[in-house]
C-alpha cells in the first residue's frame, strides 16, 4: 500500500471523530497527531470535550448538541493542511530521566508465574527481547533501550500511561511482540515493551507487553503527595522526551526512600525539539537534547 | 446525614453524571453507566441530575439510614424492601432514622441506582464525584462499597415524597437486544464476510460485563488479509495503538467482540469495527449475561436523530417532576 497523503477520518457512534493519520507507526504521523491536538486546544471550541492524540491518529470526543459535528470535521481537515503545510515542525517540551532497575526480581517473578504460553517460556522476557533483535547479550539490549532517548507518542489505556516510540532510525527500533495470552498481573511501574513501543504501567493490572524492569519514580499519583504532581495526578504528556538511566538494586532503594519521604524530584529540563533537525543526523542531535539534563 | 453500608452487593460504586475532560491521559469519564436511571433517581428525590447516586450491578446494597430523608431507586428491576416492606421502584418515598433497605433477586436489567435528598457527599475529583476504581480515585475512598462503609449525604432543605416517573418514560429492559452502530472508525479491516458476521450474529453476552467493557460470544470475524503496518502488531485485529471511543467495538484475535463502557482503558491496539450509539449506552448497561445481542448498522444521521429522541424523554422527565 503507497502511503497515505491526507488521513483517514471517521466518526466513532455520535460523540466521537477519529482521524487516522498513518497506518504504520512513524515519528511523522505523530508530530501531526500532536500538531493538530495543540492546535485544537488553542481554539477552545466549545462542545469539544476531549482532544486525545494517540502514536498515529487522533480521537476528538464532542458533544453533538453543543458543536455541528460537520462543522467541526471541516475545521479539524482545515488545522490539518495547515499543520502538513508548515515549513517546520517544532515541539516546545521537556526532557526528563527515568531510572530503571532492568531485570529485576519483582517483574522477573511475575514474568515467572506467566511463562506458560509465551513465546520463550525458558528465560526471562529480557532475553527474548535480546534474542528477537539479533543482540548477543541482554546488557547489549539494556544498552539500546537507554542509550538513546525515547518521545511520549500517547498517554492512555489507563491513568496516565505513556506509550514511548525511540528516537533512532527505523532499522535500529527494538521490535518485541505482545505476550501471546495478555498476563492477569503486572507490577505497577512496569517497565513494558510491546511491537515497537515502550510504556510504563501507572498501575497494577492487566498487561500483555513484555516486562524489562521497573522504576522506583510514581508516574501517577492520585493523592499529589509528590511536590511534581502538585498541579496534576498524572506526570507524563504526550511529547515529553524520556531518557531512561539504568539502576542497581542499591539506587532502586534509595530513590524509593525519597519517593517514600515525599522528597524526590524528576530530574528534567525544558528543550525544543524541531522534527526536520532530528531527521537529518537523529545521533547528533540526541545527544544534543540529552545535554539538557546536564547540571539539573 | 449519612447511610451505612450493612451489605455491599457485588462492586457498588458511587458514580455522577462522569468526569470529562481528562480521556487525554487515560482517565475515561467514569460516571453512572445507565444515565437515564441515575438522572431519574435524582429528580425522583428533588436533586440536581448531577448529584452522586449509588450504582449497584446484578443485586443491591444493603442500607441503613441515620436521619429521615428521601430515597429513589431505579434502574434494574429488584423487589426493594424497606424494613422488609415493599416499597416501589422508580417512586420517592420517604424513609426514617433507623430504616434499611434492602433488595431481592434481579428481575431484569443489571444495575439498581439508589438516590438520596442531598446527593451522596463525597469529595469531588477532578470535577466528578464518580468512582474510577482502576485508577484508584473518586466516589468513596477510589474504590467500589464495603460491609461497614459510612457515606455523608450533602445537606439539603427537604427532598420530594411521591414523585413518580411515568410508566412510558421507564426503560424497556429486556432479554433480546438490539444495540444501534455506527461502522466504524476501523469497520474496513473487516472482511465482507466478517461484517457481515458482525451484524448477522445473535451474540450473547458473557460474564465478562462490567463498567470497563462488556465481552459477547459468538463466532470469529473475518478480517481483511494485509501485511500488518510497522508498530501495529502481529495480529489481523491489530492496530497501531490509538484512542478508543467509548462505546466502541473492539474482537481481539477475531472473536468476542467487546464493548467499552464508561471506565473503558482510552486507547489500546485492538481494530474498532463499530460504535454504540449514546443512545443506546443505558441499553448496553442494563444487559446481564447471557443476553441475546444484535448490532444493527444506522448512519451518522440516524444516531443523530436517536440522540435527539433520547433528548426528548429526558425533558419530559423532567416535566413530569414539576
Amino acid at each position: 500500500m503507497t502511503a497515505r497523503t491526507e488521513s483517514r477520518y471517521s466518526w466513532g457512534g455520535d460523540e466521537h471523530l477519529d482521524v487516522q493519520i498513518s497506518e504504520a507507526m512513524t515519528l511523522e504521523a505523530n508530530f501531526t497527531a500532536m500538531a493538530m491536538s495543540n492546535a485544537l486546544s488553542q481554539m477552545s471550541i466549545p462542545g469539544v470535550i476531549d482532544i486525545c492524540p494517540a502514536n498515529a491518529s487522533l480521537l476528538l470526543r464532542f458533544d453533538p448538541d453543543v458543536v455541528d459535528p460537520r462543522r467541526l470535521e471541516v475545521t479539524v481537515r482545515q488545522i490539518e493542511k495547515e499543520v502538513r503545510a508548515a515549513p517546520s515542525h517544532s515541539l516546545k517540551t521537556r526532557i526528563f530521566e527515568v531510572p530503571v532497575w532492568y531485570g529485576d526480581p519483582i517483574t522477573e517473578g511475575t514474568g515467572a508465574r506467566f511463562r506458560e504460553g509465551h513465546q520463550r517460556p525458558e528465560g526471562t522476557d529480557l532475553e527474548f527481547a535480546a534474542l528477537e533483535n539479533g543482540l548477543d547479550s541482554v546488557q547489549a539490549f539494556i544498552d539500546m533501550h537507554s542509550s538513546s532517548p525515547w518521545i511520549t507518542s500517547m498517554v492512555g489505556f489507563v491513568s496516565g500511561l505513556p506509550f514511548m516510540f525511540q528516537l533512532v532510525e527505523r532499522d535500529r527500533q527494538l521490535e518485541v511482540p505482545k505476550y501471546l495470552r495478555p498476563r492477569t498481573d503486572t507490577p505497577a511501574l512496569t517497565v513494558g515493551h510491546g511491537g515497537c513501543f515502550a510504556c510504563i504501567y501507572s498501575v497494577r493490572g492487566a498487561g500483555g507487553y513484555q516486562m524489562f524492569g521497573i522504576t522506583p519514580v510514581p508516574i501517577f499519583d492520585p493523592a499529589q503527595r509528590l511536590p511534581d504532581f502538585a498541579d496534576f495526578m498524572v506526570f507524563f504528556k504526550p511529547g515529553d522526551i524520556v531518557k531512561f538511566r539504568p539502576i542497581d538494586e542499591a539506587e532502586y532503594g534509595r530513590i524509593r526512600g525519597e519517593v517514600d519521604a515525599g522528597t524526590y524530584r524528576y530530574r528534567q529540563a525544558p528543550v525544543e525539539f524541531v522534527l526536520e533537525d532530528f531527521l537529518v543526523d537523529p545521533v547528533a542531535y540526541n545527544t544534543k537534547i540529552s545535554e539538557a539534563l546536564d547540571g539539573c | 446525614m449519612a447511610v451505612e453500608i450493612l451489605e455491599a452487593g457485588l462492586s457498588s460504586t458511587i458514580q455522577d453524571l462522569g468526569r470529562p475532560h481528562y480521556y487525554n491521559v487515560g482517565i475515561p469519564p467514569s460516571g453512572a453507566a445507565d444515565q437515564f436511571s441515575a438522572i431519574s433517581a435524582n429528580l425522583l428525590v428533588g436533586n440536581p441530575k448531577e448529584a452522586a447516586v449509588i450504582e449497584s450491578p446484578y443485586m443491591g446494597p444493603k442500607i441503613r439510614f441515620t436521619q429521615a430523608t428521601v430515597v429513589a431507586v431505579t434502574g434494574a428491576t429488584m423487589p426493594t424492601t424497606l424494613n422488609e416492606q415493599p416499597v416501589p421502584q422508580w417512586e420517592s418515598f420517604a424513609v426514617a432514622a433507623g430504616d434499611e433497605l434492602a433488595f431481592g433477586f434481579l428481575s431484569s436489567g443489571a444495575r439498581v441506582y439508589i438516590a438520596v435528598a442531598g446527593g451522596f457527599d463525597v469529595p469531588s475529583v477532578l470535577g466528578s464525584r464518580s468512582t474510577y476504581v482502576l485508577g484508584g480515585f473518586g466516589g468513596f475512598e477510589g474504590r467500589t462499597l464495603r460491609q461497614g462503609d459510612v457515606i455523608a449525604t450533602g445537606a439539603t432543605a427537604s427532598g420530594t415524597v411521591g414523585r413518580v416517573v411515568p410508566e412510558r418514560l421507564r426503560p424497556i429492559m429486556s432479554r433480546n437486544v438490539e444495540l444501534r452502530v455506527v461502522l466504524g472508525p476501523y469497520d474496513y479491516r473487516l472482511a465482507p464476510a466478517g461484517l457481515a458476521c458482525l451484524l448477522d450474529t445473535e451474540w450473547k453476552l458473557t460474564p465478562v460485563a462490567d463498567r470497563t467493557g462488556f465481552r459477547y460470544s459468538g463466532p470469529a470475524l473475518e478480517w481483511v488479509e494485509r501485511e500488518q503496518p510497522f508498530g501495529a502488531g502481529s495480529d489481523l485485529s491489530n492496530i497501531v495503538d490509538t484512542g478508543y471511543p467509548i462505546g466502541s467495538i473492539q474482537a481481539p484475535g477475531g472473536g468476542d467482540p467487546i464493548i467499552l463502557h464508561r471506565d473503558a482503558v482510552s486507547g489500546g491496539g485492538y481494530a474498532m469495527v463499530a460504535t454504540v450509539i449514546s443512545a443506546d449506552m443505558g441499553v448496553v448497561a442494563q444487559s446481564s449475561p447471557g443476553a441475546r445481542t444484535r448490532f444493527r448498522a444506522v448512519s451518522f444521521d440516524e444516531a443523530l436523530e436517536a440522540r435527539g429522541a433520547a433528548r426528548q424523554v429526558r425533558a419530559e422527565l423532567r416535566r413530569s417532576m414539576d
